[in-house]
């Protein structure tokens, strides 16, 4: 069943309502620059699609506009965060963090400066971009980076929240981004704190865990309750801040049911999956299972058909629950 | 601002030849280390410190203070001699230069060492960090000064030329630019290696003013630094001809010296040279 402290949505697995987490960010981003006037924003000559239109509009004078230079974006971040701002740089994701990730790593990691890389249009359901669009390595990117705080939030209204926390935390932080509608899941009594993994999901006697990130998180909600029509119990939680990672509610959470499955629009290696196993390993080994991309690019394509066709649609879930229980049985 | 008299040139002349010692001493005591462009910018350095900067070595993080960006964070032994003469730190201290645990890193750290504006050394990143700096203080209407030293081998990086069409297309007329133009480069000279020039026409197209000087000439410096301070409408940048090594004969304009630090044996030399002011004094001044 929902979580009933979290005021989740109760339409989520039937018609839920749905908006791209950019939308989320935009909004966030507004509230976000209206509670602090340290709040700016620069733009690599992507404002619309970046959702940092309606910011610039309400905040002409705070908002910065950096041209096609994602290395200049980082750098002048840090600059303006040196000064006493508190800077939010907008790309996609493929060029920020991916292309400017020295700039990121010395400049504003290592520097500690409370600038707030944002990168849109991540994971593969950019779609028919193609592969160069489809940033599956950026979280791997920014989770190495010592200083640096790492959050993919699950829906629009998420988003919103994540946006308006990053403001507020100390440090530099990343956020994750995508293009399309998806579902949303949370409502605005649902808590949000960086660092917290909030269990979505629950089963009387679960045998399987989930841990989700992004709006991937709507198909792990999916394949759960199917489990469950079919009997079998499996609990979901949101990981939304994959650094720093919540140890003590996935430590639980592996306890209690045994075994894992990780599901996330990106690499297996370095991202989500790759966290969670680090700590299982380390605390409480379990069968895992991995549920992303494969170290493999992706390529043109309509969303649903390329999550599919990469394995991360509500089947491939399913069907890693149950081979995760079969390990477990065979442990 | 009124001309330097002859006791104030002679006084930042001797403090360049002291910080040049220390130079010598630091990187020795190191046994790593870039020689040449620290003692080349060794004049710029004086005179930033000891006359042109805003600052106050007991409060460092002052927030009237100007901001001082080293780009090529590889010349931060003239820098932290620099820092450490004017009275951040124990000139003793620099003696720790690249020792484990020390403020003072290989390349300069902001969070390691107080008055460290930024974290520097990959190439190419000083003048965009400076630049928004300059926009953020701007923004609040604030007066402090901006500076940012760069190398010219680091112009062959593209940040650097994102940051001058983003500073220019700005009008931050509170940036100073200095391009430490010595020539050199690790793999050899800098028109060889990848052309620069015209240096001067690149930044006016830019939107930038531009000055060339002498950069071992401190009065010229200084002046160039107030020109900049009257000019409204642009960024400027400040081209500053340096001999790299300047001080010892022995490895002035050699590029090879661009990397290593001198021997033990090498070091008594040298520092018998700076001492004796290339043998004009013939008593040694410790």
């Amino acid at each position: 069943m929902l979580n009933p402290d979290l005021h989740l949505k109760e339409n989520m697995f039937d018609a839920p309502e749905q908006s791209p987490t950019r939308d989320g960010f935009g909004h966030g981003l507004i509230e976000a620059a209206m509670a602090d006037s340290r709040v700016v924003a620069l733009c690599a000559d992507l404002t619309e699609s970046t959702r940092v239109e309606g910011f610039k509009k309400q905040f002409p004078e705070r908002y910065i506009e950096v041209g096609v230079a994602e290395q200049n974006l980082a750098t002048l971040g840090a600059g303006f965060a040196a000064a006493g701002k508190i800077p939010f740089i907008t790309s996609y994701a493929a060029f920020n963090p991916g292309r400017n990730n020295e700039q990121i790593r010395t400049t504003i990691s290592l520097n500690r400066v409370p600038v707030k890389v944002c990168g849109m249009h991540a994971g593969i359901s950019v779609g028919p971009d193609g592969a160069t669009h489809q940033a599956l390595e950026d979280m791997a990117l920014m989770r190495v980076q010592p200083h640096m705080t790492v959050i993919s939030p699950c829906d629009a209204e998420e988003a919103r929240k994540a946006t308006i926390a990053a403001a507020q935390w100390d440090g530099p932080v990343y956020l994750r981004f995508g293009r399309e509608k998806t579902p949303l899941m949370t409502t605005t009594e649902t808590p949000f704190e960086i660092g917290k993994a909030q269990v979505f999901l629950t089963a009387d006697n679960p045998q399987a865990v989930i841990f989700a990130t992004g709006p991937l998180l709507h198909n792990a909600m999916l394949a759960a309750k199917q489990m469950g029509d079919e009997g079998v119990g499996v609990h979901v939680v949101n990981v939304a801040t994959i650094k720093p990672l919540d140890r003590e509610t996935i430590q639980a959470q592996a306890r209690l049911a045994g075994a894992v499955v990780t599901v996330e629009e990106h690499q297996i290696a370095g991202g989500l999956g790759s966290a969670i196993a680090e700590v299982l390993a380390q605390e409480h080994p379990v069968p895992i299972e991995f549920i992303g991309v494969h170290d493999q690019f992706g390529q043109s394509g309509e969303p649903k058909e390329l999550i599919e066709h990469y394995h991360m649609g509500v089947s491939h879930i399913k069907d890693a629950i149950r081979k995760v229980i079969s390990r477990k049985a065979a442990h | 601002m009124q001309p330097l008299t002859d006791s104030e040139v002679y006084e930042l002349t001797a403090r360049a030849n002291a910080i040049r010692q220390t130079i010598i001493e630091m990187l020795v005591a190191a046994g790593s280390g870039h020689t040449a462009g620290p003692l080349g910018m060794a004049d710029i350095f004086t005179a930033l410190y000891f006359n042109v900067l805003k600052h106050d070595p007991q409060n460092p993080d002052w927030e009237e203070r100007d901001r001082l960006i080293l780009s090529n964070g590889h010349i931060v032994p003239v820098r932290y001699a620099a820092m450490a003469h004017a009275g951040y730190f124990p000139i003793e201290e620099c003696l720790t230069l690249r020792k484990f645990g020390s403020r003072l890193q290989g390349h300069p750290e902001r969070l390691r060492l107080p008055g460290m504006e930024t974290t520097s050394g990959p190439l190419g990143s000083g003048l965009s960090q400076a630049a928004g700096m300059a926009y953020a203080l701007r923004m609040d209407g604030k007066q402090n000064r901006i500076y940012c030293a760069m190398s010219d081998g680091e112009h062959d990086a593209g940040n650097i030329w994102e940051a001058a069409m983003w500073a220019g297309a700005n009008k931050l007329y509170n940036l100073t630019g200095i391009i430490d133009r010595n020539n050199i480069q690790i793999d050899g000279y800098t028109e060889s290696i990848m052309p620069l020039e015209p240096l001067r026409e690149k930044y006016e197209s830019f939107g930038w003013h531009v000055l060339e000087i002498d950069g071992h000439n401190i009065p010229q410096f200084i002046a160039a630094c107030d020109e900049a301070k009257a000019i409204y409408e642009k960024p400027t940048v400040i081209i500053a001809h340096t001999i790299p090594g300047k001080g010892i004969r022995e490895i002035e304009r050699d590029y090879r010296w661009h990397g290593k630090p001198p021997s033990k044996e090498e070091a008594q030399t040298f520092l018998h040279e700076l001492r004796t002011m290339q043998g004009k004094v013939t008593s040694e001044h410790q």
